[in-house]
């Protein structure tokens, strides 16, 4: 039996994970939803709207056309940075409430990049991406250097921070570099070879999609193979051991606060060099924090973070439709959003409903069958 | 000594309980009586079935099948709430005091004597436990706040809130684990008094003369069944190993070393202080730990023994004096560093420091090793490297279940200390050991495998550094024992050097005279 299990280790990784995903989280994910889906039909129809219309058209606005699945990817899109950002925190034990800020500021960095004049469309694209990246990254690691040095929370100083960052990019966008000629409080546009190329037409829809995949893909793969992303697990699960065999918990809080930050940088940046193409003060409503939600959804895990914020943003765009086609509001929306996480977050009373579904748990699971 | 109308009436009838967990039967069909007014030991292994019995009685657990009686009425007890009711209570083995308050307001939690309804009344509550206290022996200050008291205080308060809770049937889980022998005895002593007062008491506990000293009755448990129950003139040690473990374990080889070799640890007026508390907790610890001997540290808990393990491996700055590993300092250098200069170290609480509970088998074995050859290739972990030495390691170590892909909280208590000893054993060129706590909570077997491997490392040329609360493990594997006391080498010497007698006393007083054992009691004088 031994070696059968050691040949297939590489294999089993991928299939492994998404197993993981499809056992535990994944269910978890898909009942709390369903539940928040059932709350939300109960709390619109108390308040006197009907749902099956409202269902309807956001089902409409999600599938009825080409243009509107587009829509949905594009939105998808900031999520699954911000999501990466706060799931790979979590993975280390950090809780980035601090995302909004790294994305605002990576934002920015991006906009300016994306003013210089000549340079070839790649260049001066992956210039823009790399300088978003790290302004985030490096911003990231404030927090982390105040909990190292002053014991400072994280979480109070990332949310504190978010303000410092909110009002200096609205300050740049404001004055320093606002054209004169502009009514908008934001930067100018960024040069055409900075512009992320569109996938279909009439959508908002970029390549940065695939740059957000990619780093999913890249996080799992650093969680799960290299030495870092090692240590990185295991200081989030134990720190006290981690630090006891020799694993510097401040080297780790550094290194994952600026994969995090650099996450959130990369974010802000795809939505100003595809979305909007210049950074408009008040452009995020608010990605950084939907990025909590995208992180608990996908279970801190990279590759869930892709169809949790698929689903985020599926449920955004359907709430916009919603809102223009019948009398519901989109804040409807938020509700379910808020339900999703609450029954996430209560996972004694999912284990209660997934136990009755699976009397008898086997703990062999992992266990290959070797009967020959 | 048993009382003859022991079996009068029936406190607790367990009938047929069976329980199972995933494919393994913790408990297999268990038909037992207990009596009214009977101390009733249980014996086992780690894994026997007895925390999960325990566990159906309080009522943390559902059996699957089975039925229990209590003074012969059927029970059904889903919640430690409906055992309560029916008079059970349990003392666990980590107790669950709250530090700030006092003895008093413990004891009353959630059943308060009030005042117009809202407010605590404390002198009836204070009233109530000197009352209680003084019906069952038991010496203790109502107004004493908890942190301010021993271990062993603190479990004669766990006891008197049980017995304020009006418990009939008193479940001690390894109550003496960790007791010194001085508060061992005078937890027996209170032991005989609740039986006097017709209270049953049902006793868990690895430590067999303890089983012989003070039980009436023993049930020994393997496997998830039941082996047999004996009454105790009827029983002597060797017979309950063999019941325990199913074969005849031959007594430990004690097998002594070459002494007088060279020193390879070595601490001079070694100072710490807890930035927390404000206090030194390490006041000039001086000791010698030379090759191929293990080196003993006895004392009661909490005199500085993991503080001085933290200042060893790194994990907390050492406020004076020095410590030298073949004449070179260690201070000041980091966890990671210091591995690598050949010191190893069996933390002493494996969930804390010793594993990462929800990493793999594979993956715990690898912890602290991970960043060097053969685990690491570039930026990436050697995953089949990995999995290789696990799957050595689980042979070589027993390591049960040999699953390397099994996560380490799934296994049991004794195979994950397996799991921390096979990783720090397995060291190229370690010079030094610390073993702090190695065998807590373990079963005879476990225990003696453990033994064994530091005798084996000791016999490699390993200066050993054991820190043991148990004095007898301490007698048992040490050429060299130090007592430590309130942050001092109290004494130290060849292992013959004192009698039982001068080590209990410096122990509790950091002095070897051996008179007026009262005094020791410090913590809980009258008013």
């Amino acid at each position: 039996m031994t070696q059968t299990t050691q040949s297939d280790s590489d294999t089993k990784l991928w299939g492994e994970t998404i197993l993981e995903l499809l056992a535990g989280p994944f269910v978890g994910a898909l009942v709390s939803f369903v539940l928040a889906i059932i709350a939300a039909t109960v709390l619109i129809t108390l308040a006197g709207f009907d749902v099956l219309e409202g269902y309807q058209s956001m089902l409409k606005g999600i599938f009825g056309s080409p243009v509107s699945m587009a829509d949905v990817l594009s939105r998808m899109t900031p999520l699954i940075f911000t999501g990466l950002s706060v799931g790979i925190a979590l993975r280390a034990g950090l809780f980035n409430v601090g995302t909004e800020g790294q994305l605002l500021l990576g934002a920015m960095a991006a906009a300016l990049v994306g003013l210089i004049d000549g340079l070839p469309g790649w260049l001066h694209i992956s210039l823009a991406l790399l300088a978003a990246a790290c302004v985030g990254g490096l911003w990231g690691m404030v927090p982390a250097v105040l909990k190292a040095r002053f014991n400072a929370h994280e979480v109070i100083t990332t949310i504190m921070l978010n303000y410092v960052v909110i009002l200096f990019t609205g300050y740049l966008a404001n004055y320093p570099f606002h054209p004169p000629t502009e009514m908008m409080p934001a930067t100018a546009y960024v040069a055409r070879s900075a512009e992320l190329p569109r996938l279909v037409q009439g959508s908002q829809l970029t390549i940065g999609l695939f740059v957000g995949i990619g780093c999913a893909l890249l996080l799992a793969l650093l969680l799960r193979r290299s030495v870092l992303g090692y240590e990185i697990r295991a200081v989030g699960l134990n720190p006290a051991a981690a630090e006891a065999k020799g694993i510097s918990q401040t080297r780790i809080w550094l290194l994952t606060m600026a994969i995090a930050g650099a996450m959130g940088g990369l974010g802000g940046s795809v939505e100003v060099l595809g979305v909007h193409r210049r950074f408009i003060d008040g452009f995020s409503p608010g990605y950084g924090f939907d990025g909590i939600a995208v992180a608990l959804m996908g279970f801190s895990n990279p590759l869930g973070t892709i169809p949790a914020a698929l689903v985020l943003g599926a449920i955004r765009v359907g709430a916009l439709a919603m809102d223009r086609t019948t009398r519901i509001p989109a804040d409807f929306v938020i509700v379910i959003q808020g339900l999703v996480l609450l029954f996430l977050s209560t996972p004694g009373l999912l284990r209660l409903i997934l136990q009755k579904r699976r009397a008898a748990p086997a703990p062999e699971r992992h266990l290959t069958p070797t009967t020959s | 000594m048993p009382r003859k109308d022991a079996m009068t009436d029936i406190a607790l009838g367990i009938r047929g309980i069976t329980k199972q967990f995933g494919t393994t039967l913790a408990n297999d069909s268990i038909d037992l009586d207990i009596g009214r007014g009977e101390i009733h030991a249980f014996l086992g292994q780690n894994g026997a079935g007895k925390s999960t019995l325990m566990n159906i009685l309080y009522g943390l657990y559902k059996p699957d099948l089975g039925s229990i009686t209590v003074y012969g009425r059927p029970v059904e007890i889903k919640s430690p709430r409906d055992a309560a009711s029916l008079g059970i209570q349990m003392v666990h083995q980590h107790f669950m005091l709250g530090l700030p308050f006092t003895v008093a307001e413990n004891l009353v939690i959630g059943l308060e004597p009030r005042q117009a309804g809202l407010l605590l009344d404390r002198r009836r509550a204070e009233s109530v436990v000197e009352s209680l206290a003084a019906r069952y022996g038991l010496n203790v200050n109502p107004r004493a706040r908890i942190d301010s008291l021993s271990v062993g205080v603190r479990q004669r308060v766990e006891i008197l809130k049980a017995l304020y809770r009006e418990a009939e049937i008193l479940i001690l889980d390894e109550p003496t684990a960790v007791l010194t022998p001085l508060e061992t005895e005078e937890l027996f002593d209170i032991m005989r008094r609740l039986r006097a007062e017709q209270k049953t008491v049902i006793f868990i506990t690895h430590k067999l003369h303890e089983v012989m000293r003070v039980a009436d009755r023993v049930t020994v448990l393997r496997n998830g069944r039941l082996v047999g129950t004996r009454d105790i003139e009827q029983v002597d040690e060797e017979q309950l190993v063999e019941m325990m473990v199913g074969r005849l374990i031959e007594a430990e080889e004690i097998g002594d070393a070459t002494a007088g070799q060279e020193v390879v640890l070595q601490l001079r007026d070694l100072r710490a202080v807890d930035a927390l508390r404000g206090i030194e907790v390490l006041r000039g610890v001086n000791l010698d730990v030379r090759a191929g001997e293990i080196t003993g540290i006895a004392g009661v808990e909490g005199n500085g023994q993991s503080e001085l393990v933290e200042v060893l491996i790194g994990l907390r700055p050492a406020s004076g004096g020095s410590a030298c590993l073949d004449s070179v300092e260690l201070l000041g250098s980091s966890p990671r560093a210091i591995m690598a200069r050949g010191l190893a170290c069996i933390h002493e609480d494996r969930h804390e420091k010793g594993l990462v509970g929800d990493f793999t088998v594979t993956e715990n074995l690898i912890l602290g090793k991970h960043h060097l050859s053969p685990f690491r290739r570039g930026f990436m972990l050697d995953l089949a490297a990995a999995h290789e030495h696990a799957l050595e390691m689980v042979r070589s170590f027993d390591i049960r279940p040999p699953l390397p892909d099994r996560e380490a909280k799934y296994l049991s208590g004794g195979n994950q200390q397996k799991l921390v000893t096979a990783r720090e054993l397995d060291v190229k060129s370690m010079r030094v050991l610390i073993a702090s706590q190695p065998t807590r909570g373990l079963d005879v077997s476990a225990t003696r495998f453990l033994h064994q491997q530091l005798r084996a490392v000791r016999d490699q040329g390993v200066a050993v550094l054991l820190i043991s609360a148990d004095l007898d493990e301490v007698k048992l594997l040490s050429n060299h024992i130090a007592v430590m006391y309130k942050g001092q080498i109290a004494a130290s010497g060849p292992r013959d050097t004192f009698s039982d007698a001068e080590l209990g006393a410096l122990m509790m007083r950091g002095s070897p005279e051996t008179d007026s054992p009262e005094v020791a009691d410090d913590a809980n004088h009258s008013v």
